[in-house]
């Protein structure tokens, strides 16, 4: 038999055993509007529950980018008094936090879009609601037992079917949310300890490893670039990332006393290891 | 004749359309027996286009129960075999 009709069987083989207990059909009424009210209930609280996650990634993307920031202005700054080391290390853990902020985004992403799918269940939930109730109370007034099984039934099985689509959907949000928020707790702990330059997420195996700290050290050499050009104490990068906000031309503090690592005069041609971290 | 697209609703379809739909529908079935991820979504999603193309949304609040029910949109095929499965995943 075919995906559709199977599964319109279990709705309806599900309503079906839900009738088959109610000896009267008004009390099946009234215990399927309480069904429904408090599923409602339930969606509103999904609803809120999804929006409570996005709001709390939302803000771990700002204070991830803030952190970014502020490692880029360092990154800066230590060229500035000539300290090329410290700037690769600022510039290091910044590309392992733009790593973070991207992931954070399709997350935020994903929750909008379910949040915004069980508000919409919502309102269908309780539109349906509100015409089960009338319905009911039509039944009840002109209750005849034969007339009404009929009436009964179908009211009974529509809403039942609409019930199982949006509790469907709760537990799907629920299940979804619930990873989320594990990897949300997981970002708070490492902003609150200051451990978080050294997250890195799940990463493949060591080749991809490998190839992710030569693709963040390429970033890495080109933002150097990018900056002592902008210090005047290079040429202009040919490849770029994007590039950080416009800052005012800084003057170096002091002259550099000494230049402990150079950057290669093409940054293309050559990576460093990166220290641990990415 | 009435169709649910689980998280989407239902839509009213003309019974010309049905054969068309059997017929993806037909081939969405042969994916999840052959357990072929990819050819599942690409089908599931056509299903559900050709739904949304030819069917004429109800309004929130009629009551009717629908003829056929198609999983969500973002559904894989593990959860599909689940709603099949004797239990189903529908609560209720």
């Amino acid at each position: 038999m075919s995906v559709m009709k199977r599964l319109s069987l279990i709705f309806r083989s599900k309503a079906n055993n839900a009738l088959d207990k109610m000896e009267d059909p008004r009390e099946t009424l009234d215990y399927s509007y309480q069904r429904q009210l408090e599923l409602l209930q339930k969606v509103r609280r999904g609803v809120a529950d999804v929006a409570t996650s996005r709001k709390r990634v939302e803000l771990q993307i700002n204070q991830l980018e803030a952190q970014s920031r502020k490692l880029e202005d360092q990154g800066r700054k230590a060229l500035g008094v000539g300290r090329e080391d410290l700037a690769r290390e600022a510039l290091t853990r910044r590309s392992g936090l733009q790593t973070q902020i991207a992931d954070l985004r399709v997350q935020h992403d994903n929750l909008q879009a379910e949040e915004e799918k069980l508000t919409t269940a919502s309102h269908r939930l309780q539109a349906k609601v509100d015409s089960f109730r009338t319905r009911k109370e039509t039944i009840k007034a002109t209750y005849t037992a034969a007339e009404a099984q009929t009436r009964i039934n179908e009211a009974f099985s529509g809403i039942s079917e609409e019930m199982g689509d949006v509790g469907l959907a709760i537990q799907r949000a629920e299940d979804k949310t619930a990873a989320m928020q594990a990897r949300a707790g997981a970002i708070d702990e490492l902003l609150a300890s200051g451990a978080l330059d050294d997250f890195s997420g799940h990463r493949g195996d060591d080749i991809q490893a490998e190839l992710d700290r030569m693709g963040g050290g390429r970033d890495v050499e080109l933002e150097i670039a990018r900056m002592k050009a902008e210090l005047g104490q290079g040429p202009a990068p040919q490849g770029a990332i994007e590039p950080g906000p416009a800052y005012p031309q800084q003057q170096p503090q002091q002259q550099p006393q000494q230049q402990p690592h150079q950057a290669p005069s093409n940054p293309t041609q050559q990576y460093r290891q990166q220290g641990e971290g990415l | 004749m009435i169709v649910r697209i689980m998280g989407e609703g239902q839509v009213e379809i003309g019974q010309d359309d049905l054969d068309v739909l059997n017929a993806l529908d037909g081939e969405l079935e042969a994916a999840i027996e052959a357990g072929e991820e990819e050819a599942f979504r690409e089908r599931l999603h056509a299903l559900l286009d050709k739904v949304r193309h030819v069917g004429k949304a109800l309004p929130d609040d009629s009551l009717a129960s629908s003829e056929l029910i198609l999983p969500p949109a973002d559904a894989s095929m593990d959860e599909v075999r689940e709603m099949l499965g004797d239990e189903g995943l529908i609560p209720g």
